[in-house]
C-alpha cells in the first residue's frame, strides 16, 4: 500500500478551500527541449556543410536558376502535371461511377481499364503512345470494321506532348477511378436515399449530395498523386521532351556543372511542391467546414 | 379520392418475401400509424409507395394516378425515371436516421430540392426555409450545420426539408427510433401538430404507442408482410382481435 496514497479511503488532509482553489501547472516536457537542440544543432552543422562544401556550386545555381532554358522545363513540367492530372481526375470520376454501375458491361470495361493501365510501367506506355505510328499509321474515327469516317495521320497527332498528355492521363485516370471509388463508398447510402426521396435526380444527387462528401476522401491521396505526377513528369525525357529536370540535364551536359543543375531542379521541385502542398490544405479546409462545431 | 391507395402490393429480396400482398388506404387529412415487430416489412411498404423500391406486384396510386406507371391499354408500362422522379417529390419521407446532407446548413438542406427539383428562385427557397424552421421551433438554428445539432433537432430540420416539396402525403419511417428518449418528445410534436392542421395526410412507422393511441386517426398492425389487423386506435390498442398484435403490443408495453 505504501506510496500509493489514500486508497484505504482514509480522510484527505486537504481542505475543501485547498482543492477548490488549486493552481494547475502543465506536465513538466524535458525531452521536447532535448529533442529540439539535437535538432537544431544537426540542422545548422548540414546547412553550414552544405553553404561552405565548393561542390555544390551555389554561383552556378544562382547564375541558371532563371535560365530561359530551365523556365521553358518548368512550364512544360507544370503544363503536363496540370493537363494530365485534370484529365485523369475527368476519367477517374467517369470511370468509377462505371465501375459501379449496375450495368455489367460498362462496369466490366471500367475494371478491365483500371486492371490493365495500373499493372503496365508509366515509362511503357510513354513509349508505346509516342510510337503508335507504328504500329497504326493512320487513325481514324467510324463504326468498327467499317471504312472511317474521318482520318489523320498518326504522326501529326501524336507528338511528344500529346503522347505525354495520354499516357500520363490514361494511367493515372486507372488510380484516380480506384481514389474516387473509395470516396464514393465512403458515403452513407442514406445520402443518396434521401436525395432520391426528395425526387431529385440522380445527376443533382451525384453533383450536389455525394460527390461532395466523397471529396474529403478524394483529395488527400488526390494531393499525393498530383505531388508523384509532377515528378513522375520527367520520365519525359524518353521521348525527348525537356521538361525541368531534362532541360537541367541538357545543361548540365555542355557545363558538366552536374550538381548545381541537379539543385536548379530540385529547389524548382521543392517550391512548386510546397506550393501545392499548401494549395490541398486550403482546399481540405474548404471541404471540412461543415465538420467543426461553431 | 384518397391521395393512397395501394392494392396487393408484394416484394421479395431474392428468395424471401418481405411484402405478401398488402392493401393501404390513406384519406385526406387523415394520420395513419403502422406497428408491428422489426422485419414485417414496414419501411420496405413505405420505400414501395414512393418508389425507392419498385414492387414485384401491385400498384399503387398517388392521387388517383398509378406510381411509376402508365396505363396503356390493359397493361401498365413502367415510367421514364423523371417522370418518377416528380411523383416522388409529392411525397415526402422522414428517415429513421434523418439522412441530412452533412455538408450543408439546415438552410441549405432544405432549399436544395426545391431549388432543383420545383425551379424556386434562391431567394424564394430561403423564405420558405426560414418558415418552415420557425414552424419546427428551430428558427434560430438555420445557418447551422447538421453536426453541431442535437438528434432531436436533426430529425425537425429532416420533417422542415421534406415539408419544403409541399408534398400532398408524409411518410415516416421510425422518426424517434433513433433518438435518446428525452427528445423524442420534441419531434413528436412537431409531427402532433402537423396532424392537426388536418392539411397533411401521413402513414407514420413507429413503436411510439401513446403517440399513436392520441394522434392516430386509423392504426395498422402488420406482421410477416401481411396487414394483421386496423381499426380505430381505441379498439386495436385496448382490445386487439389477433393474439400477434396482443403479443406484440404486451412485449412493447412493458
Ligand atoms: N434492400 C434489401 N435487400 C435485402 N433484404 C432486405 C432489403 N431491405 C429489407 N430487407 C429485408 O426485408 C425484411 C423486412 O425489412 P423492413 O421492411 O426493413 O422491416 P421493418 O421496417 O418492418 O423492420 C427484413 O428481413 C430485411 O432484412
Ligand atoms: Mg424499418
Amino acid at each position: 500500500m505504501a506510496g500509493i496514497g489514500n486508497q484505504a479511503g482514509l480522510p484527505s488532509v486537504l481542505t475543501d478551500e485547498q482543492l477548490a482553489s488549486a493552481q494547475l501547472l502543465p506536465r513538466k516536457q524535458p525531452w521536447t527541449w532535448v529533442a529540439a537542440v539535437a535538432v537544431v544543432l544537426v540542422l545548422a552543422n548540414a546547412l553550414y556543410s552544405i553553404l561552405t562544401n565548393r561542390g555544390f556550386g551555389w554561383p552556378v545555381v544562382g547564375e541558371y536558376f532563371f535560365a530561359p532554358q530551365v523556365m521553358a522545363g518548368l512550364f512544360t513540367t507544370l503544363m503536363l502535371t496540370a493537363i494530365s492530372m485534370t484529365l485523369a481526375l475527368l476519367l477517374g470520376i467517369i470511370v468509377a461511377v462505371a465501375a459501379a454501375s449496375r450495368n455489367p458491361v460498362l462496369s466490366s470495361v471500367a475494371k478491365g481499364y483500371i486492371w490493365i493501365f495500373r499493372a503496365i510501367p508509366l515509362l511503357v506506355q510513354i513509349i508505346f503512345w509516342y510510337n503508335l505510328a507504328a504500329l497504326y499509321p493512320k487513325l481514324g474515327f467510324g463504326i468498327p470494321f467499317l471504312p472511317p469516317v474521318v482520318e489523320f495521320d498518326t504522326n501529326s497527332v501524336i507528338t511528344a506532348i500529346s503522347a505525354a498528355i495520354i499516357a500520363m492521363s490514361l494511367n493515372e485516370g486507372a488510380y484516380m477511378a480506384e481514389i474516387v471509388r473509395s470516396g464514393l463508398n465512403s458515403v452513407d447510402s442514406g445520402q443518396r436515399e434521401a436525395a432520391r426521396a426528395l425526387g431529385m435526380s440522380s445527376w443533382d444527387s451525384f453533383r450536389r449530395i455525394v460527390m461532395p462528401q466523397a471529396m474529403r476522401v478524394i483529395i488527400p491521396p488526390t494531393g499525393n498523386e498530383t505531388l508523384s505526377m509532377l515528378k513522375y513528369t520527367s520520365l519525359v525525357s524518353v521521348i525527348a521532351l525537356p521538361d525541368l529536370l531534362y532541360s537541367t540535364q541538357l545543361i548540365s551536359s555542355r557545363n558538366f556543372e552536374v550538381i548545381p543543375m541537379l539543385l536548379v531542379a530540385s529547389l524548382w521541385y521543392l517550391l512548386v511542391s510546397t506550393i501545392l502542398m499548401v494549395i490541398q490544405s486550403g482546399i481540405e479546409r474548404h471541404y471540412a467546414k461543415s465538420v467543426v462545431r461553431p | 379520392m384518397n391521395p393512397i391507395r395501394a392494392r396487393g402490393i408484394r416484394k421479395s429480396f431474392g428468395a424471401l418475401e418481405v411484402l405478401k400482398g398488402v392493401d393501404l388506404d390513406l384519406a385526406k387529412g387523415e394520420v395513419l400509424c403502422i406497428l408491428g415487430p422489426s422485419g414485417s416489412g414496414k419501411s420496405t411498404l413505405l420505400r414501395c409507395i414512393n418508389h425507392l423500391e419498385r414492387p414485384d406486384g401491385g400498384m399503387v396510386e398517388l392521387n388517383g394516378v398509378p406510381v411509376g406507371y402508365r396505363l396503356s391499354g390493359t397493361t401498365f408500362r413502367e415510367l421514364p425515371e423523371r417522370e418518377i422522379q416528380k411523383q416522388r417529390a409529392a411525397m415526402g419521407m422522414v428517415f429513421q436516421r434523418f439522412n441530412l446532407f452533412p455538408h450543408l446548413t439546415a438552410r441549405q438542406n432544405i432549399m436544395e430540392a426545391p431549388r432543383r427539383v420545383l425551379g424556386l428562385s434562391a431567394t424564394e427557397a430561403s423564405q420558405r426555409a426560414e418558415r418552415l424552421m420557425k414552424q419546427v421551433g428551430l428558427a434560430e438554428k438555420v445557418d447551422t450545420y447538421p453536426g453541431a445539432l442535437s438528434g432531436g433537432q436533426q430529425q425537425r430540420v429532416a420533417i422542415a426539408r421534406a415539408l419544403a416539396m409541399e408534398p400532398s402525403v408524409m411518410l415516416f419511417d421510425e422518426p424517434t427510433s433513433a433518438l435518446d428518449p428525452e427528445l423524442v418528445g420534441e419531434v413528436l410534436d412537431v409531427m402532433r401538430s402537423l396532424a392537426d392542421s388536418h392539411a397533411m395526410s401521413m402513414i407514420v412507422v413507429t413503436h411510439e404507442i401513446g403517440f399513436a393511441r392520441s394522434v392516430a386517426d386509423r392504426v395498422m398492425f402488420m406482421d410477416g408482410g401481411v396487414v394483421v389487423e386496423q381499426g380505430k386506435p381505441q379498439a386495436v390498442l385496448a382490445n386487439p382481435e389477433h393474439e400477434r398484435t396482443r403479443a406484440f403490443l404486451r412485449r412493447i408495453l412493458e
